[in-house]
């Protein structure tokens, strides 16, 4: 037996090598895990039991999941008007950043020079303040006294009593200046990886500098498109600031009714249940989207 | 034939890991469930550090304190001079509901919300020491506090004998607007519905300001109303607010959109517009009547400076540092002898009806009827229907 032991060691170690090599792709993606778990997997399940929470129970006298599902039926019939707004107002920044920031990113890629590391430095400077901040210095911008409304009052493009703050054009164009760089991004990653001689290959087939974009650049481009509109869709149908600082009580967001109902009234099981098929809704167009997009292997 | 049969076990596993792992979250879920918040402030007390660390932190609203003027010292740093105490001061209260917020998931569990005092108003007050959050105050270190508190709010139903808590200010609520913008708004009625004030006003988030100024069109008692004659107001507020009337429900930063312009109108706090330095901004009683409140220093669970906090509380029952307080925040001011040491102060203000109101001001404000905890859930819900949704 001692003999047999004794010998062994040198026997295992080589065909232990692949085995352990399999393990140290676990031990690396373990603190990510770790991150997740505690971070994402943990809240999550706490929202969702937060979603069932019996309605009649309160901040003072706790909550007990009671698996109320008719939280969800109430929950949609009572914000159905808001779900449709938030998800409107996000698609219309969605487009306004696609079309601003194709541009932008388009000449970034392509004509900017040398000037190219400046312009986008200059893309992600907003990101140097905060988010709050540069939101509350629109509502300076914006407001009915500031320059801007002055300005076209003077120039009668807006009525004496008009104004742009507390409008749902104030809401929209902040929803599409916080969010633009994150459009910006992956454009300019797509586009400046596109080869140009495919594009001057199109040329010399005779192809228009128009119709060598369309069946050249932009399809190439889509990946971008597509991480760029989920990446501002996705946080803009959840945002609240921009409507709470921007808008007025008839342009609020799913967002804010979910802060309402968790800070103001309480009511813990309307919001976590809002939540959820906030989250839900969310993931339904983001997987429509992808699936005819057909570009699920670039995402 | 064996292939299919190994896909069907892999289905068939997979299908069962699926199955193990969905009814193991449903019965995790549970786990989240939330106990209640009730404490006893008898268990939740923290071991007095006063007398070796000299500090004292308080929260509190804004524009509330008086400020250094020249070689004249606020009443704050007056205090420190006093009593050797650093005292950490911060205007971070907004909004009672928005403070509660804050801090109760620390108080809830008998945790430290890392403050020795915060001033909330009378509901959220009695709120918070009916659930067992404040400790009592110690008789014997606050002297003055009941030698000098002011009759009409020396047995509030809440706090009959003020055992837990003192008044700090009181005031009014009304309405203040613009004369350099708008032509003069007399009564609420006119902020909800004035063509010119479509878009341009804002209302408070404090239900029962908003929502007793709103009963007092009706002719309704604030103190004691109906659930038809609160339906009745509600759907007023509602109406305004789907008109555009409204641009905005708020806390305390309702004052910085007055002074800027986007607000012409609105409901306001009757010492924060005397506070705001700007001529053009006037605070006017609505004639259908204003609502009373008070904001009261409350001493939290596990404070570790309570009875610098009470040094605090009794120094501002002075007279003198009351009148000089309340010279310059504008709200009415709950200490006996104030209006005679005004007179050194500031004789302007000794007939300030905002700081000492006279029993004819008195007699047109009201308070807001006390509510029960499943009440509170109902109105607070339906007033948050409208405002928030």
């Amino acid at each position: 037996m001692a003999a047999v032991e004794t010998s062994a060691p040198p026997g295992p170690t080589t065909p232990a090598q692949p085995g352990r090599r399999k393990l140290t792709g676990y031990w690396l993606l373990l603190p990510g895990a770790l991150w997740l778990g505690v971070f994402f997997v943990i809240p999550f399940y706490s929202l969702l039991a937060t979603s069932l929470y019996d309605p009649k129970g309160s901040v003072l006298g706790g909550y007990d999941v009671t698996f109320h599902l008719a939280n969800f039926v109430d929950a949609i019939r009572d914000n159905a008007d808001v779900l449709v707004r938030s998800l409107w107002y996000a698609g219309l920044a969605t487009l306004f950043c696609l079309l601003l920031g194709y541009v932008l990113a388009y000449a970034i890629a392509f004509k900017a020079g040398r000037w190219r590391n400046l312009l986008l430095v200059l893309v992600i400077a907003p990101f140097f303040t905060s988010f709050l901040v540069r939101t509350l210095s629109w509502k300076l911008i914006l407001a009915d006294d500031g320059f801007v409304v002055n300005t076209l009052q003077t120039l009668h493009l807006m009525g004496d009593n008009d104004r742009l703050l507390a409008t749902p054009v104030a809401v929209i164009a902040g929803l599409t200046y916080n969010f633009l760089p994150f459009m910006v991004l992956p454009l300019y990653a797509s586009l400046e990886k596109i080869d140009h001689r495919l594009i001057e290959a199109a040329g010399d087939l005779y192809a228009s500098p128009v119709r060598a974009w369309f069946k050249v650049t932009w399809p190439l481009s889509l990946p971008g498109v597509v991480a760029g509109t989920l990446l501002t869709f996705i946080p803009a149908a959840g945002d609240y600031i921009n409507a709470s600082l921007l808008g007025s009580p008839n342009q609020r967001m799913v967002g804010n009714v979910i802060q309402n109902l968790f800070s103001a009234t309480g009511d813990y099981a309307a919001a976590g249940a809002l939540s959820v098929i906030l989250l839900t809704i969310i993931i339904g167009l983001v997987l429509i989207y992808v699936r005819t997009a057909g570009t699920e292997d670039l995402v | 034939m064996p292939g299919d049969s190994r896909i069907g076990r892999r289905t068939i596993l997979k299908g069962a890991a699926g199955a193990v792992f969905g009814l193991g979250s449903v019965a995790v879920l549970p786990v989240f469930g939330q106990g209640g918040k009730k404490q006893d402030p008898a268990q939740c007390r923290a071991d007095d550090e006063s007398a070796r660390d000299k500090r004292l932190v308080i929260s509190n609203w804004p524009e509330y304190l008086d400020e250094d003027d020249g070689k004249n010292l606020s009443t704050l740093h007056l205090f420190e001079k006093k009593t050797g105490i650093k005292v950490s001061y911060t205007d971070d209260v907004n909004d009672n509901i928005e403070f509660f917020g804050k801090v109760k998931n620390q108080l809830g569990s008998c945790q430290s919300s890392k403050r020795d005092m915060f001033m909330l108003t009378d509901w959220m007050a009695a709120r918070m020491i009916q659930v067992g959050w404040i400790q009592e105050l110690d008789k014997t270190k606050v002297p003055n506090l009941h030698a000098n508190l002011i009759d009409s709010l020396a047995h509030v139903g809440w706090d009959p004998n003020r055992e837990y808590s003192a008044p700090w200010q009181s005031g009014l609520t009304g309405i203040a607007y613009n004369k350099k913008k708008v032509k003069e708004v007399r009564t609420f009625e006119e902020l909800l519905t004035r063509p010119d004030l479509r878009g341009r006003i804002s209302l408070l988030t404090e239900m029962r300001d908003t929502m007793g100024l709103i009963m007092l069109i009706d002719g309704t008692d604030p103190s004691r109303f109906t659930q038809a004659q609160w339906d009745k107001a509600l759907e007023r507020l509602r109406k305004a607010r789907h008109d555009g009337q409204v641009r905005a429900f708020t806390g305390n930063e309702y004052i910085q959109d007055l002074a800027a312009g986007n607000v012409v109108a609105c409901e306001a706090w009757s010492g924060d517009v005397a506070n705001a330095g700007n001529d053009d901004l006037v605070f006017v009683p609505p004639e259908e009547g204003m609502m009373i409140w008070a904001d009261n220093m409350l001493i939290p669970n596990l404070a570790t400076h309570t009875a610098n906090a009470e040094r605090w509380i009794d120094y501002y029952y002075d007279p003198e540092v009351a009148a000089k307080l309340a010279d310059y925040n504008q709200y009415i001011c709950p200490v006996k002898g104030a209006q005679q040491a005004m007179e050194k102060i500031d004789p302007d203000n000794v007939d300030n009806e905002l700081i000492f109101p006279t029993e004819k001001t008195l007699s047109v404000t009201h308070s807001f009827m006390a509510l029960s905890e499943d009440q509170i859930r109902s109105y607070e819900g339906d007033f948050a229907d409208v405002t928030g949704g």
